[in-house]
């Protein structure tokens, strides 16, 4: 092993080989037969259930913990998959403790909630090891273009094919899954999972690929509106939020979100090169992410830092500890002066940061970090949306069914406005899109 | 998704879930709801004769059972029959079968034990449109003390004379509800079947009192001090039930009586085990109790995957298909041998196998120093409470020893030929 965590700089094989494979396995291990039984068994079967109403894609998770327990884990999946065709990536990577299992009663009885991220898995894992549950209905002629193969992409595309039109994805890349192959840490989704919950979505058939293609780049959306009798916009926020901070066009200077990339697409975590002290600016999931990360390639010191308090971090409580029991120091109520260095960074200067009526405001204390790798997570924006389309608070505005200022074209997941910008609000929305979609086009007649 | 459309007794209905009669099927409101959830029938709650309705008590109607973690088990009733005027019960019922007529709607009755009463009443079921009715010979409490309900249950005459008035007086299919506080089931189901019955239900409920308050030395549930029996249900009563079920199929009198089966059945699986042992369909009412009207999404979507795996297409497929295996004791196969066996790998060391069976059973389970718990052979009769008290799942199995292979208890070679009792040399009465 040339180089361990105290090594200078910037530098790859920083851990052995097996240290890898430990640091990016599976985050919460899947639940075996017994644990499910046991999982299962405490759910109350609540009426109106509060974890239903608190799921974005309101999956029936009372109902399929019930058939978990009584032995048809496949009749569980199917109730998943009704709601949410993405079930198995969403057990991954849900923040399950700031929606279902928030508000789980036996949270709020025993501070334990019943594992519904886990049981999901088990019964989503067992399901797609045999076969795809649902068939489409009959070719009804109709032709629909869905941009991004992200989850609202997939989601949508899937329930059209479902409902017996023809879709035709395209999507930048040269391959499929959007955020979930490219922008979520690699320990909540192992075995190359998004790539194998692609193809199984696919295997319902009616739906035609096309990577490495975007618009603007070979598509132009008045040809799509012309050629298809929808579009479908699931385009994510491909822009990247400035620091807006001296010296941050210096060297090992990173987006995040290319960082993650990066790592999820490496075939050997040991060629990538980490900093021995990292760090992190942001407060979010993609912060966490890369932070996480940082730390596990063996980097030495890992600190994120963030320039409001605990509460208001978007990353949830359970990510901001994941983040500290990995090693990984939290600053909170600090934001980034300058980027140091003679050509690359060597240090960043924050200021500590107080609210005064309302506002964000620096002290005048200010603090140094010693920095070899700074990945900014300060948010995504959104890029390359066709021109014309109305926006709200930079996003392409969207009615409650995804309808967007233009009659033909629907959008949803992170690019569009409303919800958050969760893995399983992508696909709600890509679904609710597809079936308004659906109405719109059998209504014409 | 497997067929799950049932035909009992010419009824049909859209799966074989029937809500009984009982408190959930009471009211107008409540069956809609109950059908809009999905259940495919319902027997609607006893109607009594024309005139004042009977009067309920107005302290606790039920008392309960809990196993751990407060989950109800079993269900202590003493409500009586509907106390609703039966003008507005046969209104509604008239209502609801009118929007909903895919679905069962059979009517349950209690009138006194006289011919005019049951000549009176059955023509104006008839004209709601119901499908059929069940005669209540089962109610334990309040109604039997009136000469109704389990009071005729109790009396194979008592069935046989009400059920040939109630088929002379009415075209619709009729069901008995027999009670199971009688020594033997088959006799009220034999006394149906002579009195022309398309159909039994069973079980009622059981008489019980479910616990003593010790601080007031009352019977619970009390009202003002005192406590009377009730009618005991829910999963605490499935088996009972089962046997019952089993023991009608099985004999060969009733052999071709259908059953409706009904006793603390709460998941697919409860039901179709009530269809195996015999029943054509089931009913349902303390599991809707306990979890509402939905847990009937359960029953379809469980035993439509049950029989997808089982390549079965209707229902009547596992009609009856255990009645042949469920046998006397003395048909058993005595040169059966069976070895208990502790999967190392499962085992949590918890040693409640180890305290059963060393206290309790046979010696056949060792414990070493570190934890270890192993069946001995030479020990182990296969008795099986090792397996019910592991808290794992196929932790501790049975493994049936090969036929030709030393049994190290007996030191005899495991016949291949079956033997039961009726030959076994150690019978005195054997027919060798």
């Amino acid at each position: 092993m040339p180089n361990d965590a105290q090594t200078h700089g910037i530098a790859d094989h920083r851990l052995s080989p097996p240290d890898y494979a430990d640091n990016f396995s599976d985050l919460h291990a899947p639940l075996s037969d017994h644990e499910a039984l046991v999982a299962a068994d405490r759910c109350y079967f609540c009426h109106d259930a509060p974890c239903m109403d608190a799921c974005p894609t309101t999956i029936d998770i009372p109902l399929f913990i019930r058939q978990i327990s009584t032995g048809t884990a496949d009749s569980a999946a199917n109730t998943i998959f009704s709601q949410n065709i993405l079930g198995g990536m969403c057990a991954r990577v849900c923040p399950t403790e700031t929606l279902c299992e928030e508000v789980c009663v036996r949270e709020t009885a025993e501070g334990k909630p019943v594992l519904i991220g886990l049981l999901q898995r088990y019964a989503t894992d067992g399901m797609m090891a045999k076969a795809h549950p649902f068939s489409r209905a009959a070719d009804t002629g109709k032709k629909i273009a869905v941009i991004g193969a992200g989850p609202a992409g997939l989601a949508c595309a899937h329930r059209l094919s479902l409902n017996g039109h023809t879709v035709t994805v395209f999507d930048a890349r040269t391959k499929g899954g959007g955020l979930n192959e490219f922008g979520i840490a690699a320990y909540k989704s192992v075995d190359d999972f998004a790539q194998s919950e692609v193809t199984w979505l696919l295997s319902i058939g009616g739906i035609d690929m096309k990577y490495d293609t975007a618009l603007g780049n070979g598509l132009s959306i008045d040809a799509l509106k012309a050629d298809y009798d929808a579009v479908f916009l699931g385009i994510g926020l491909s822009g990247v939020n400035a620091l807006r901070a001296e010296g941050e066009d210096k060297d090992n200077v990173r987006d995040a979100v290319d960082f993650i990339e990066d790592l999820r697409q490496a075939p050997d975590l040991g060629t990538l090169k980490v900093g021995r002290h990292v760090v992190v600016i942001g407060g979010g999931m993609t912060a966490v992410d890369a932070a996480v990360q940082s730390k596990l390639l063996g980097a030495e010191n890992v600190t994120m830092v963030y320039r409001r308090g605990k509460g208001r971090m978007s990353a949830s409580g359970f990510e901001q500890e994941l983040a500290t029991s990995k090693g990984v120091r939290i600053i909170y109520n600090a934001a980034p002066l300058r980027v140091i260095g003679n050509g690359a960074a060597q240090a960043v200067e924050f200021a500590y940061t107080h609210t005064v009526d309302g506002k964000l405001e620096n002290t005048g204390e200010t603090f140094t970090i010693a920095a070899d790798q700074v990945f900014k997570a300060i948010g995504q924006t959104l890029d390359g949306a066709p021109k014309g389309l109305k926006l709200s608070g930079g996003k392409i505005k969207v009615d409650a069914v995804g309808q967007t200022s233009d009659p033909a074209i629907w959008a949803g997941g992170d690019c569009a406005s409303g919800g958050d910008d969760l893995t399983v609000t992508a696909v709600a929305e890509g679904r609710d899109a597809a079936d308004d979609i659906h109405k719109t086009l059998t209504a014409e007649g | 998704m497997a067929d799950l459309t049932s035909n009992f007794i010419g009824i049909k209905s859209p799966n074989p879930f029937w809500l009984a009669s009982a408190p959930p099927t009471d009211k107008e409101y409540n069956v809609r709801r109950a059908f809009e959830a999905g259940w495919g029938g319902v027997v609607w709650k006893t109607l009594g004769e024309e005139g004042p309705p009977i009067v309920n008590v107005n302290g606790p109607r039920y008392g309960g059972i809990y196993s751990g973690d407060r989950r109800l088990i079993g269900l202590n009733n003493i409500e009586l029959i509907t106390d609703r005027p039966l003008q507005q019960n046969l209104r509604e019922i008239k209502a609801v079968k009118r929007d909903y007529p895919d679905r069962a709607m059979i009517v349950s009755l209690m009138v006194p034990c006289e011919e005019e009463a049951w000549k009176t009443i059955l023509p104006v079921v008839e004209e709601t449109g119901a499908d059929g009715i069940e005669l209540n010979f089962g109610c334990p409490h309040g109604m039997a003390e009136r000469g109704m309900g389990a009071a005729v249950g109790q009396v194979p005459e008592y069935i046989e004379m009400v059920t040939r008035w109630c088929k002379q007086y009415t075209r619709m299919p009729v069901i008995v509800k027999l009670t199971p506080n009688i020594t033997d089931i088959r006799m009220p189901a034999e006394a149906a079947m002579r009195g022309g019955a398309d159909a039994v239900s069973l079980i009622n409920t059981i008489n019980s009192i479910t616990s003593v308050n010790l601080d007031t030395f009352t019977p619970e549930p009390t009202i003002d001090g005192w406590g009377a029996h009730g009618g005991y249900c829910g999963p605490a009563v499935k088996p009972i039930a089962l046997n019952m079920v089993a023991e009608i199929a099985r004999n060969e009198a009733t052999a071709n009586l259908q059953i409706s089966g009904i006793g603390g059945i709460s998941t697919w699986r409860d039901a179709a085990e009530f269809m195996a042992l015999g029943a054509g369909n089931v009913q349902v009412c303390t599991a809707a109790m306990t979890y509402g009207f939905k847990i009937v999404q359960e029953m379809i979507s469980g035993l439509s995957q049950y029989m997808d795996e089982h390549e079965m297409t209707s229902t009547s497929e596992i009609v009856g298909r255990a009645v042949p295996n469920a046998k006397d004791w003395q048909d058993l196969n005595l040169n059966y041998i069976a070895k208990a066996k502790i999967d190392q790998d499962l085992c949590i060391k918890c040693g409640r196998c180890f305290a059963a069976c060393e206290d309790t059973s046979h010696q056949a389970i060792s414990m070493s120093d570190d934890r270890v718990f192993e069946v001995k052979n030479d020990e182990c009769i296969a008795c099986n409470l090792c397996v019910l008290v592991c808290p794992v799942e196929n932790c501790i199995s049975m493994e049936q020893q090969a036929a030709g292979t030393i049994d190290e208890r007996t030191g005899k070679v495991v016949e291949a030929e079956y033997a039961n009792w009726t030959t076994h040399p150690n019978n005195p009465s054997s027919v060798m």
